[in-house]
């Protein structure tokens, strides 16, 4: 089959590697129909992410067709399915909470010792996001393996078509978790950092579930025209003193909830995150917190920190007297998917959630790279790439 | 000036003996405080007793009562077990004899009897005459709080002693002991678990079984 491989910074193409095939009983093979490139993908792209190989297939946000089952799968040849982004058993202690993501038996036994090294626990596994997550090939495919398959893919009704649903396979439930971690009341001003999909997605969700202000903070132009679209207010971080703003956006108190949805790769020019670059760049660290910092200090005493962006590694300079005097509450974690696609598809239906709106590029498979290259590069007018492998080139 | 050199080299002498033997008295302390630690000898820094021992918990949502029967039915060891190719009965003396791989396609033979077991609670092992390695273990199983399951500890000693096993393991095992029970301890949990054992391979070639028929 055809597939986005990896090979090194900046170096992804779109190759022949072998068939997935079924190994498991409770495997499934399907075709795929659409796959996005992720924000979190970019961290691959730019060789911040530990653990990756080359001739890995990447790719978690995907949907297609089911083609093969394993005795064990509850799925029917020809059903569309939406995958989550998260391979989860079911069965163990956290699933059974609905900590899917941090699920015991997905990872694989002899990939685990490296994030248990790093995290003290091993992390679960995740579609096509290196071998620190198990290191299954990703959905940027023909085809796909995907394991238990009875617990994740959700089933999609024929009269809602791809783009309305595939972003249930991560941006959209790892939105809408942002934004539930952080625990939004009626009268919260809550600020979003990052007006990426995920950013837009929890800037969404926020003002569903009602929250009175929502404060999107970015600086491409059409990134924060359609965060304001969604309703929020915006800041322009080059053109404004961000703390200062939101100080007197909220009334002089602080915002009641920050939101980072930006991730390891912060922009900024303050001289510790230049520093923080240059680590990052020798690999003496992995993670740019200055979004995350930023954020720390805007919000209010006793107020809610939510982290969806992706961290992977340590951070310095710390602002830990804040978070300790402040009293914050702070909430991170890769995104519990299967707690979610129920009730988000439920939300699609009836028109409360509309994922469409942020998706500027349709491409062939075989344009993956190119998809790559423009999604980093010219962010302001690539917002989001569906890649479409039965597309004509 | 000579005077005050000696004065010096005195008082360091005796800086330097009030050191030792403060040093000495933390020391026989921190051996006499160990009635305060509740944590399993396997993880002191430095174990009691003269053999080396590894050991590994690991919490598996199944009642006491089945992951003991599994156990206890030894051929399904293998399954889990990454570098035991088989357990068999040999003669009717209650000995095992567990065919143990080792580097380059070479194998050990380790034969043990059960030195004790209780329904449910624990099974232990010894080695005997004509075993290639020394060792004994055991495996106990405890309710685990509320809707968790089990608490699987496996827990084995080897002889050679701390030291040498480190030299002798590069010989006799794939893996240190202890990653070794890490992993299988988490395969046993995958299989108890979800019924399967995760794997990422993409083809049926890439599995260990299969790797390992073509070996």
């Amino acid at each position: 089959m055809r597939a986005l491989t990896w090979h090194g910074t900046g170096d992804v193409r779109v190759d022949t590697v072998s068939d997935p095939e079924i190994i498991n009983s409770r495997d499934a093979i399907i075709k795929i129909t659409s796959t996005a490139i992720c924000g979190s993908d970019l961290h691959l792209y730019d060789g911040v992410i530990p653990g990756v190989k080359p001739g890995d297939v990447l790719g978690h946000e995907f949907m297609g067709e089911v083609v093969e089952t394993g005795l064990g799968s509850n799925l029917k040849k020809g059903q569309r399915v939406v995958v989550p982004f998260t391979i989860s058993c079911g069965g163990c202690f956290h699933c059974k909470q609905q900590q899917y993501s941090a699920c015991d038996n997905s990872n694989p036994v002899e990939k685990q010792d490296m994030s248990a090294t790093l995290y003290g626990q091993p992390m679960s596994a995740l579609f096509g996001y290196s071998h620190l997550t198990g290191g299954y090939s990703g959905g940027q495919a023909e085809y796909v393996r995907v394991p238990f398959s009875d617990v994740g893919p959700i089933v999609i009704p024929d009269h809602l078509d791809d783009d309305q649903v595939l972003f249930l396979s991560d941006i959209l439930p790892t939105g809408w978790m942002g934004a539930e971690n952080a625990d939004i009341q009626p009268d919260d001003t809550v600020a979003v950092w990052g007006c990426g999909p995920v950013g837009l997605f929890a800037i969404q969700s926020a003002i569903v579930m009602g929250a009175s202000k929502v404060i999107a903070i970015d600086h491409y132009p059409n990134r924060l025209a359609l965060a304001k679209q969604l309703g929020a207010q915006t800041i322009d971080f080059r053109e404004t003193d961000v703390r200062e703003a939101l100080m007197e956006m909220s009334g002089g108190i602080g915002v009641d909830a920050v939101i980072d949805a930006v991730g390891m790769e912060s922009h900024g020019f303050a001289i510790d995150n230049m520093i923080d670059v240059v680590k990052q760049k020798v690999g003496m660290g992995f993670d740019r917190a200055s979004a995350l910092k930023q954020a720390i200090l805007a919000v209010r005493f006793g107020g809610k920190v939510s982290i969806p962006g992706v961290y992977g590694g340590m951070s310095d300079k710390w602002p830990l007297g804040a978070m300790m005097e402040k009293g914050l509450q702070i909430r991170g974690g890769q995104t519990h998917v299967q707690k979610y696609t129920e009730d988000l598809l439920a939300k699609i239906e009836d028109g409360t959630l509309d994922t469409t709106f942020l998706i500027s590029h349709r491409l062939p498979l075989e344009q993956a790279a190119e998809g790559y290259k423009n999604f980093k590069e010219q962010q302001n007018e690539w917002t989001k790439v569906i890649l479409k492998p039965g597309m004509e080139n | 000036m000579d005077h005050k050199l000696r004065t010096g080299a005195g008082l360091s002498g005796i800086v330097l003996g009030a050191g030792a033997l403060a040093f000495g008295a933390f020391l026989s302390n921190r051996h006499r405080n160990r009635g305060q630690d509740n944590s399993p000898n396997y993880t002191k820094r430095q174990p009691e007793g003269d053999h080396a021992q590894v050991g590994r918990s690991v919490t598996i949502r199944k009642p006491r009562s089945e992951l003991f029967t599994y156990w206890r039915e030894f051929q399904n060891l293998p399954g889990f077990m990454e570098n035991v190719e088989a357990i068999d009965e040999s003669g009717a003396d209650g000995v095992f004899t567990w065919k143990i791989k080792a580097p380059a396609g070479r194998h050990v033979d380790v034969r043990t009897e059960i030195s004790s077991e209780k329904q449910g609670e624990h099974i232990a092992w010894r080695s005997v005459e004509g075993s290639d390695i020394a060792t004994c273990g055991e495996v106990r199983f405890k309710d685990a709080p509320g809707e968790r399951g089990t608490r699987v500890s496996l827990v084995m000693s080897y002889d050679p002693p701390a030291g040498a096993l480190v030299r002798a393991v590069a010989n006799i095992f794939l893996r240190e002991p202890q990653v070794q029970a890490r992993h299988d301890l988490k395969r046993l949990k995958m299989l108890m678990e979800t019924g399967e054992i995760a794997t990422s391979v993409r083809t049926r070639g890439e599995t260990r079984a299969a790797k390992q028929e073509t070996e």
